[in-house]
């Protein structure tokens, strides 16, 4: 028998200049990357940066023109079918027949895995139940909502409890409560040892659920690094005030100069002073009786810490798609 | 041979792999006949084509072919159970190309299955549903006025000939379907070939009644053979000359087009 090579040490996913070009487009020009067991690793990167390429070279579905990757001890390329007994792929489509039932999806992806009639009769059960499927698991797919293909899609990745999952963009399109469900389902699994490789184009996703980030532009990695770290690659927090009218601008600029945590800055369109800062509610406080004592009038008053937004549009002058942004983090005071 | 079914595996041996590789496909087989039995508006449709071909030519066209020495009716019924089965066939190429569009093949191909058990499995389902029209077929062929002279051996001989060279065709559809990646030009690109076998052949019409330059490929073409195999045994005569050719074409275009669509889907990234 093989050795069980996903137990050794070192990362699960490990990938050295993997470069991938389809015709003119060079989708992956060197990507490194790795990930511990039981984390997750999140992709991140707007759309064409090659997110999913890689996650195609690392499910085996397409050859690397240079670099090595190994997942679960396994090369990419040269023990592609060992390796593909060790991993689930759940896609950015949801990839079910739909004019087979729920349970008959599972069922034979089970048996594609090569599980006994018996575990692939009870593990489809335990799926449907997990995901809310239960009612709904002797019905053709064709009449399941999006949502609920979404969940059938990742519960027959799961099948196999494959000890590597790659979820490429999962939560694309589904409403907040499923996406919510789902993460929770997956911080249980990476709690129980699972190693996840996660592509996202939301922010939310990757702070809520990624270990270690990699942001991808354009084949590259242009940064890497908890989500903490990557917001510190930005900068720290500012503090913000918006005024009610244009002509107090430059009077709340001095007012925020005055405590002394740098130089203002003012954005005439959006009536907005902001300075960088290390405090916190004291200096929100103090900025807000000071404001109020010089008699200005405000709409708004916060510390504002980069978002994962931030990170994005300062590393790759987009955010992808903007629709899709996370809502600005803010501390507000009441004025 | 194992080299397919499991790349580079030493531990495990040939024999568990061919095993393990006959379960998948008869997996994917499962999958494609549940398919079939929940889309029955599609099988009647791909029944209604070939019997509208059988019609066609009993009532319409065929008072104006004569056959020397015989009845048009046993002249073109045999040719039109082997196009039924290559009608049925087509729709492995459209099947195909609708998978790899959903991205089901995404996923099949990144399960630990035998690399071809995802075509097989559908070519052997398809062959299946084949089968079933050639069933309607030949009760719809009887109702027309053919008639089987031939020993029943001799008969269930000529449907085996008929199955064979339709499943060595579906996999020229299956390449057909990897190769374009989408339905709609599969199903464009998979009525070329067979547009041209059924009428540059003897199916239809006595060869003497083509001009000379195109009699050569209409004799020799494989669906020619095949056809004039499945009419001498169903009809009587001489039969093992045809038939042996039809094998032999049945075996050759499998071996080419299994390796062309294995080597296809083992590429497909669209």
């Amino acid at each position: 028998m093989p050795t069980d090579r996903a137990t050794a040490s070192g990362p699960v996913i490990e990938a050295e200049g993997v470069t991938k070009r389809f015709g003119q487009t060079q989708a992956l020009a060197g990507v490194d990357l790795a990930a511990e067991e039981g984390t997750v690793l999140g992709l991140l990167g707007p759309n064409g940066s090659g997110k999913t390429t890689m996650v195609r070279v690392l499910t085996t579905l397409i050859e690397p023109d240079a670099g090595r990757a190994r997942v679960a001890g396994y090369d990419v390329v040269g023990e592609a079918s060992r390796l593909r007994a060790k991993i689930g792929l759940a896609g950015q489509f949801a990839a079910v027949d739909e004019l087979l039932t729920g349970r008959e999806n599972l069922e034979l992806v089970g048996l594609w895995y090569h599980l006994s009639r018996r575990e692939r009769r009870d593990r489809a059960q335990d799926i449907l139940d997990r995901f809310g499927l239960t009612d709904a698991g002797d019905r053709m797919v064709k009449t399941y909502s999006g949502g609920m293909r979404r969940r059938l899609d990742i519960g027959a990745s799961l099948i196999a409890r494959p000890p590597v999952l790659f979820l490429d963009e999962p939560t694309t399109g589904l409403d907040p409560r499923t996406r919510n469900d789902l993460w929770q389902f997956v911080e249980e699994l990476v709690t129980a040892g699972t190693t996840v490789l996660l592509t996202t184009q939301y922010m939310e996703e990757a702070e809520r659920l990624a270990h270690r980030i990699v942001v991808l532009d354009l084949g590259r990695v242009i940064a890497r690094g908890s989500a903490d770290d990557l917001k510190d690659q930005v900068g720290g927090s500012t503090l913000e005030v918006r005024v009610s009218r244009a002509d107090d601008l430059s009077r709340a600029a001095a007012v925020m100069a005055g405590l002394d945590h740098g130089k203002p800055h003012i954005d005439r369109d959006r009536l907005l002073v902001s300075v960088p800062t290390q405090g916190g509610t004291a200096l929100l406080i103090a900025a807000g009786r000071r404001l109020e004592e010089a008699a200005i009038p405000l709409d708004d008053l916060g510390i504002r810490r980069p978002s994962l937004d931030d990170v994005f549009l300062t590393l790759t002058g987009s955010t992808g798609q903007p629709s899709h942004r996370s809502p600005t983090e803010k501390e507000v005071l009441a004025v | 041979m194992t080299g397919i079914l499991v790349d580079r595996v030493g531990a495990r041996s040939a024999g568990r792999a061919l095993l393990l590789a006959l379960g998948d496909t008869a997996g994917v087989a499962k999958r494609n006949l549940l398919r079939i039995r929940r889309t029955p508006r599609l099988l009647v449709i791909g029944t209604l084509q070939p019997a509208m071909l059988l019609l066609l030519f009993r009532y319409v066209l065929g008072g104006a072919i004569k056959i020397p020495g015989g009845s048009y009716v046993n002249y073109v019924v045999p040719a039109i159970f082997v196009e039924a089965v290559l009608i049925g066939c087509m729709t492995t190429s459209i099947g195909l190309a609708q998978d790899l569009q959903s991205g089901i093949i995404d996923r099949f191909r990144s399960l630990p299955m035998a690399r071809p058990a995802v075509l097989a499995g559908r070519t052997l389902a398809d062959l299946a549903r084949s089968a079933l029209s050639l069933v309607i077929m030949i009760a719809l062929g009887l109702a027309v006025g053919f008639r089987f002279h031939n020993s029943l051996p001799a008969v269930m001989a000529g449907m085996a000939v008929i199955l064979m060279f339709g499943y060595s065709f579906s996999w020229v559809y299956a390449t057909i379907g990897l190769a374009t990646k989408d339905p709609e030009t599969a199903q464009v690109a998979g009525i070329l070939p067979f547009f041209i076998l059924m009428f540059a052949s003897n199916a239809i019409v006595p060869l003497a009644t083509m001009p000379g330059w195109l009699q050569p490929f209409a004799r020799n073409q494989p669906l020619s053979l095949a056809v004039t195999s499945v009419r001498a045994l169903l009809d009587g005569g001489p039969a093992a000359h045809w038939v042996w050719q039809t094998i032999v074409w049945s075996i050759a275009i499998f071996t080419v087009f299994f390796l062309i669509a294995l080597r296809l889907y083992h590429r497909s990234n669209s």
